[in-house]
């Protein structure tokens, strides 16, 4: 190598930005490479996954007015048997409610109508509140005088005070926006329902 | 500048030390040479309690992480064990869980502080954001480190907080998923708060603090009239105003820890859960999936933000505007137009408006901590239409008022 300096002058300043930028551009496109394994480590592992398997309930032994909470994907689920009386009335607090036909609620398309049910007398839902995931509890009795006097029966959550109906929809004046969650379910018998797999194919 | 140690009077060891390590020219130029306002009041002792708070979390949080197991089925029962059977384990534990809450105690009068005597001010926005950014980060460390007990209240609670990721559009529910690794708060949730509130969060805890010393130095310490005493020079070049931190403020600092240590001490002995304000009572039971305690509420030091979040009757306008209520602190040092800094000499609409503040934020926190009814829900909505008026109305009000001149050289009554 000689010992000459290199002339400030003759330094091409363009093209070493350009190389400065191109080795910083390719280094961050590595570094974002490098960062998807640990992000992607966070995700649910293959066994949680295949924790996640559906569940089969025999609905058969479930009195009307009864209510039962089975644990799916970490996540209760109420399975309720509604009586024939308080399904019949469920077309007739409309107005109260924020989203009577459940067009900005998450359910799967085959319980999209007023009663949100395969079968009219058994209501699937994720218990928990679509405010912030607290339990709604139970108050099926028809003006329960903690709930007043107007209350038809259905659901309220102690935390921040959202109340629903008996299919899980949510009135006015609470600070949920949405309906309760339906999960993807079918009955494979009369008394067999299965949670996790949807009744129609490729219904969402 | 400043008074330099006696040279002379080094030994062999420390003339071998400072040639390798620049320990005397560190404690010269950043703590003898540093000038700070002789007329600090009691205000000012909370940045140092706060730094102590700091030390003594990841002292008694590395003890506990001796004894707890960060598992599902293990947690709960680590915490008891601990609580029971570890020498000494309960009074460890009690200065942990103490410990949080009077991180917050002295961070909110430490930023009080700052409010009143506009020390968010030009040039020292920055140190300014750099304390928010602690706040956030502490924020975040102590809401990961409630969960680790895995009671029914960290379950709940870890529940109620995710979720609100939930309300993001569209990736909100992938991102919630992403957040618990699992279709629940799960093993995996709790595996991964504890790594973060071990080591992820402590460490860029640690680098913000340092980065908010640095920013401190740069600028020098605000005091309660609001004037910089950098403009005022002596004929040795250091502030007339100013008096080396070290000693003095190291050493009046000293008083402060002892009358701080009472009251710490106080509480972890006589009252550590602080009738449930420290520690909530569902906490004492595991956590349970099927059973949502009788009333969640955060711990006080974010039930104002809570009571917020319950007050808006739309869950996505909820949780942004709780994020605003935390947001909108940041942008502080441009909303104040005030031509001073200091309450002291500010007028009467910046003094009403910072008493309402404090009332709206002293009352939220209480609504916070309340089930909810009715005339809960309309205080809070009052309240925190309060809070924002505070802020949204300052380049208004701070500009409109009479204001007194700010001192030419600080007020100090020897």
């Amino acid at each position: 190598m000689s010992d000459e300096r290199v002339n400030a002058d003759d330094i091409d300043v363009n093209r070493r930005k350009i190389l400065t930028v191109a080795t910083a551009a390719t280094g961050a496109v590595g570094v974002a490479f490098t960062l998807v394994p640990f992000l992607a480590s966070w995700k649910p592992s293959e066994r949680a996954r295949a924790l996640g398997a559906p569940l089969e309930i025999d609905v058969s032994k479930l009195e009307p007015g009864q209510m039962i909470t089975q644990i799916w994907r970490k996540q209760p689920i109420y399975v309720v048997r509604r009586t024939p009386e308080s399904v019949a009335k469920l077309g007739g607090v409309t107005p109260n409610l924020k989203d009577p036909n459940s067009e900005a609620s998450d359910q799967p398309s085959y319980v999209k109508n007023a009663i949100r049910s395969l079968k009219p007398e058994i209501l699937v839902l994720y218990a928990a509140c679509t405010h912030l995931g607290c339990l709604p509890k139970q108050y099926f009795t028809v003006a329960d005088p903690e709930m007043g006097a107007d209350w038809p029966g259905g659901f309220f959550c102690p935390c921040h005070g959202s109340r629903f109906d008996l299919a899980g929809r949510v009135f006015n004046g609470s600070p949920a926006s949405a309906n309760l969650r339906v999960p993807p379910h079918k009955f494979d018998s009369d008394s067999l329902l299965v949670i996790g797999v949807d009744a129609v194919q490729g219904a969402a | 500048m400043g008074a330099v140690s006696d040279t002379a009077a080094k030994t062999g060891f420390r003339v071998w030390l400072n040639k390798r390590l620049p320990v005397d020219e560190f404690v010269d130029s950043q703590l003898i040479g540093y000038f700070a306002p002789k007329n600090l009041n009691i205000w000012y002792f909370f940045g140092a309690l706060a730094l102590l708070v700091f030390i003594i979390q990841i002292f008694s949080g590395i003890f506990l992480t001796m004894h707890y197991k960060p598992s599902e089925l293990e947690a709960f029962d680590s915490v008891e064990y601990i609580m029971r059977e570890v020498e000494f384990g309960w009074l460890i534990r009690y200065m942990h869980s103490t410990g949080a809450s009077f991180f917050f105690i002295v961070v909110y009068l430490h930023m009080f502080r700052a409010m009143i005597y506009g020390s968010y001010r030009a040039p020292r926005e920055l140190l300014w954001i750099l304390g928010m950014l602690l706040y956030l980060a502490l924020m975040a460390e102590a809401f990961l480190g409630y969960v680790l007990p895995w009671g029914n209240m960290s379950y709940w609670g870890a529940q109620v907080i995710v979720n609100l990721f939930g309300t993001i559009p569209v990736i909100g529910p992938g991102v919630v998923e992403w957040i618990r690794g699992d279709y629940g708060i799960a093993d995996s949730t709790l595996n991964r708060f504890f790594a973060l509130h071990v080591i992820a969060l402590p460490f860029a805890i640690a680098f913000l603090v340092l980065m908010h010393l640095v920013a401190l130095r740069q600028t020098g310490s605000n005091n309660p009239d609001g004037i910089e005493i950098k403009e005022k020079l002596g004929a040795n070049g250091n502030p007339i105003d100013g008096i080396p931190f070290h000693p003095y403020y190291t050493v009046k600092d000293t008083v402060g820890v002892g009358v701080f240590l009472v009251f710490f001490c106080g509480v972890i002995f006589f009252a550590p859960t602080v009738g449930g304000l420290f520690i909530e009572k569902p906490n004492f039971e595991p956590a349970n999936a099927l059973s949502t305690p009788e009333h969640i509420a955060p711990v006080w030091y974010f039930t104002a933000f809570f009571a917020m979040l319950r007050a808006v009757p739309d869950q996505q306008l909820g949780a942004l505007l709780t994020l605003l209520a935390i947001v909108v602190l940041f942008f502080l040092p441009w909303l104040d137009r005030s031509p001073v800094k200091s309450i002291r000499y500010k007028g009467i609409l910046s003094k009403i408006a910072l008493t309402l503040f404090v009332i709206a934020f002293v009352v939220l926190s209480y609504l916070g901590l309340q089930p909810v009814n009715d005339l809960y829900v309309i205080l809070a909505r009052i309240f925190t239409a309060v809070y924002f008026a505070f802020f949204l109305l300052m380049p208004w009000y701070t500009r409109i008022e009479q204001y007194k001149p700010a001192p030419e050289r600080v007020t100090y009554h020897a």
